[in-house]
């Protein structure tokens, strides 16, 4: 039989078609995203709408029509009648960045957080050569930072009063973060332990202060040490705030660890205690790994709340960006603009927790090992 | 009674921390550490700001400068401290600051049980209702039923409620913090009503980009005398606060500035002026100051008329005329015992 016989043989592989029209490229994907079906269709034309007929005009208000250059309120309504007014942003930015600070001394706040960047680094990079020796170094960045801003041994002084704004916000927020961590843990630890003391401590500490508001909490801070410690004991108010907050987030922390240690199955335990390890190196080298990779949602949250909380300082007549927002209002030049403060505040606050999340996803991911 | 240590404890702790505070000098106290704590507004126009460099300014900033320079010779030696309507008795009493000049209302229960003495009256206030000419209102007494934006922990909020109880009616409160945050829910029709100090509604009102859409009503439901305060217990300290006060007043009424302070000390015949100046008599020592501690202070901030012009007067956007804070001599309120 030879092959002529046949009607027809491919004698080689057909070339591959290019996918049908309409199922690659730009189009493929709106059709496969956007429009698969009447109810995708309808509303990727709302949001379309929405977005339309907000970005522009948005768009418009904050970069084409807003003033950048002027001395009151009234010159930019002068000048743009449906623009944004940033120039009482470009004059009063370093109020809002560092407070009543003397602005001959910026440079010690701004030290100072360029240290704190150095100090996170072996923290957040695990990566990172001889980190063990950089770890100790950065236990050291507290006192530093402590003496760069407020002063003493050889620096100018500055007093707690003339502290505000975004370094207030830092001050309070990074000192809750990094305490708040380690005390949740050990309230967490205790709270699981065997021990009926110091699992009933820890509960009541816990219940009490999740039981508390904040803002009730700054206000003894405020109000009521005062009252309770001697005169001229004079108990600085930002290290006052400082312990509240820190306390506030430690119960929270401590709740959020406790959810990691009860998520790891019992198995985890007895095989540690198989191991004959003791109950340090139980927690230290097996159980609080996989728990603390389990609640790294939970902690970035706490930490993102915590900082976003510090906004609250300002009932208690503290100075921090929002609380800054009065007095700038106040002067008579600047009176009635709300919106363009209140949209720098949000965006230099948006900087930071956006950055504290795409950390946590980082590391998320990083430590993504199994338990699927 | 083991369990009535922690009372006990406490209690002495607290008795003797109100003994210290009974015989310690503000003074001294001041002196030693070279600074006035003060603590202010949080932000009201006119009254507390800060300026581009972060400075505080304003009507009730400058007594404090005033008294910094009367007792340390120098309007620049304050500490402020920015207070909110809740914290500011507790900073005082707790002895956090020497002096709250923050437009704080004279009140029986604030002279008698919290335990403050009044420096005087540096601005009568009083409060009014500011609304929106839609509203159709032309008198308070129509507000029945409205939503009133009204700032806790202020006598504006006892004053409104005995207003309205007064008259048979009712209203719907709506709790804000501060004067901004009144403000921003006034203009974003959250209520119907926005009542403070008739000076605060001004102040306000001048701001509003269409500031003819809204009338203050002509009712002053209350009397408000504003002024600074300090601790009970301290005469001393008291009397140099309430000097302080009379001195820029007596200043204006005697034609004393800022500008020509000292050639006044030096030439003029007025027996008066030459004692407030300090050119003759020991009347400072008597408080415990040098005897120019007046011309110190006005040479600082001016007197009482060139601070209210400089922050409140019709210049400024805050747009009062004088009217009861004129002086005496001019048909208004603003009267200071003579300086002999």
């Amino acid at each position: 039989m030879s092959e002529a016989n046949f009607a027809f043989v491919a004698t080689s592989e057909k070339p591959q078609l290019p996918p049908p029209q309409g199922t690659t490229g730009a189009v493929g994907w709106m059709r496969e995203n956007l429009f698969s079906s009447p109810l995708n269709i309808i509303l990727t034309l709302l949001s379309a709408y929405a977005v339309f007929s907000t970005v522009p005009g948005i768009f418009n208000w904050a970069f084409v029509n807003s003033v950048w250059n002027a001395t009151s309120l009234d010159e930019c309504r002068a000048m743009t009648q449906d623009g944004a007014c940033w120039a009482v942003i470009r004059e009063r930015y370093p109020q809002f960045l560092f407070g009543f600070y003397p602005s001959e001394l910026y440079w010690r706040p701004i030290l100072a957080f360029v240290l704190l960047g150095v100090a996170l680094v072996p923290a957040l990079w695990d990566g990172m050569p001889k980190r063990g020796a950089a770890l100790m170094a950065s236990m050291t960045f507290p006192f530093v930072a402590f003496w760069l801003i407020w002063g003493g041994f050889g620096l100018e002084p500055v007093s707690s009063t003339q502290l505000g704004g975004l370094l207030l916000t830092m001050i309070i927020g990074v000192s809750g973060i990094s305490f708040s961590l380690p005390i949740g843990i050990i309230l967490a630890l205790s709270r699981s332990s065997n021990l009926p003391i110091v699992k009933s401590l820890a509960v009541m500490f816990i219940e009490f202060i999740r039981g508390v508001p904040l803002i009730t909490l700054l206000f003894t801070a405020h109000v009521l040490l005062n009252y309770f410690l001697p005169k001229g004991v004079n108990f600085d108010i930002v290290l006052r705030v400082v312990i509240m907050v820190t306390l506030f987030a430690s119960a929270y922390m401590a709740e959020v660890i406790r959810g990691g240690l009860a998520a790891l199955p019992k198995g985890q335990y007895e095989a540690a205690d198989a191991l004959g390890l003791g109950y340090w190196q139980n927690m230290r080298l097996i159980i609080l790994p996989q728990a603390l990779k389990i609640s790294i949602p939970g902690i970035v949250n706490t930490f993102i709340g915590l900082f976003k909380d510090t906004t609250l300082v300002l009932i208690i007549g503290l100075m921090d960006p929002l609380g800054l927002v009065a007095p700038t209002l106040a002067d008579q030049r600047w009176n009635g603009i709300f919106v363009e403060l209140y949209a720098f505040i949000a965006f230099m606050f948006f900087i930071f927790c956006f950055a504290m999340s795409r950390y946590s996803m980082y590391l998320e991911r990083k430590l993504h090992t199994g338990h699927r | 009674m083991k369990k009535m240590i922690l009372p006990i404890a406490l209690g002495a702790a607290f008795a003797a921390a109100s003994f210290s505070a009974a015989s310690a000098g503000t003074l001294e106290d001041v002196k030693e550490r070279g600074k006035l704590r003060c603590a202010v507004s949080t932000g009201l126009a006119g009254f507390s700001f800060t300026d581009e460099n972060g400075q505080w300014q304003g009507f009730d900033v400058d007594y404090c400068r005033a008294v910094a320079a009367a007792v340390l010779g120098n309007p620049d030696a304050v500490e402020f401290s920015p207070a909110t309507g809740k914290t500011r008795f507790t900073m005082l009493a707790s002895g956090e600051v020497d002096i709250l000049s923050r437009n704080t209302t004279w009140t029986f229960s604030r002279d008698a049980d919290l335990k403050f003495t009044f420096l005087g009256i540096s601005y009568f206030d009083g409060q009014g209702f500011m609304v929106k000419k839609s509203l159709g209102v032309s008198s308070a007494k129509e507000l029945d039923g409205a939503t009133v934006c009204i700032q806790t922990g202020t006598t504006t909020e006892l004053n409104l409620s005995d207003y309205f109880a007064g008259q048979g009616m009712s209203y719907e409160p709506l709790p804000i913090e501060t004067n901004t945050e009144g403000r921003a829910n006034y203009l974003a029709d959250a209520c119907d009503v926005y009542t403070t100090d008739a000076s605060g509604l001004a102040a306000s009102r001048a701001t509003f980009e269409n500031a003819d859409d809204h009338i203050v009503l002509p009712e002053i439901i209350s009397k408000e005398p504003l002024g600074p305060l300090v601790r009970h217990g301290d005469e001393q300290w008291a009397d140099i606060g309430r000097w302080v006060l009379n001195a820029m007043k007596i200043a204006e009424e005697k034609g004393i500035t800022a500008a020509n302070a000292d050639e006044m000390a030096a030439n003029s015949k007025d027996p008066e002026v030459k004692r407030l100046l300090g050119a003759s008599g020991e009347m400072g020592a008597s408080l415990g100051l040098d005897n120019d501690f007046a011309l110190v202070a006005i040479k600082a901030v001016g007197n009482y008329g060139e601070v209210f012009e400089r922050h409140l007067g019709t210049d400024t956007k805050v747009n009062l005329a004088r009217g009861l804070n004129a002086m005496w001599t001019e048909g208004g309120l603003q009267y200071a015992p003579p300086f002999r």
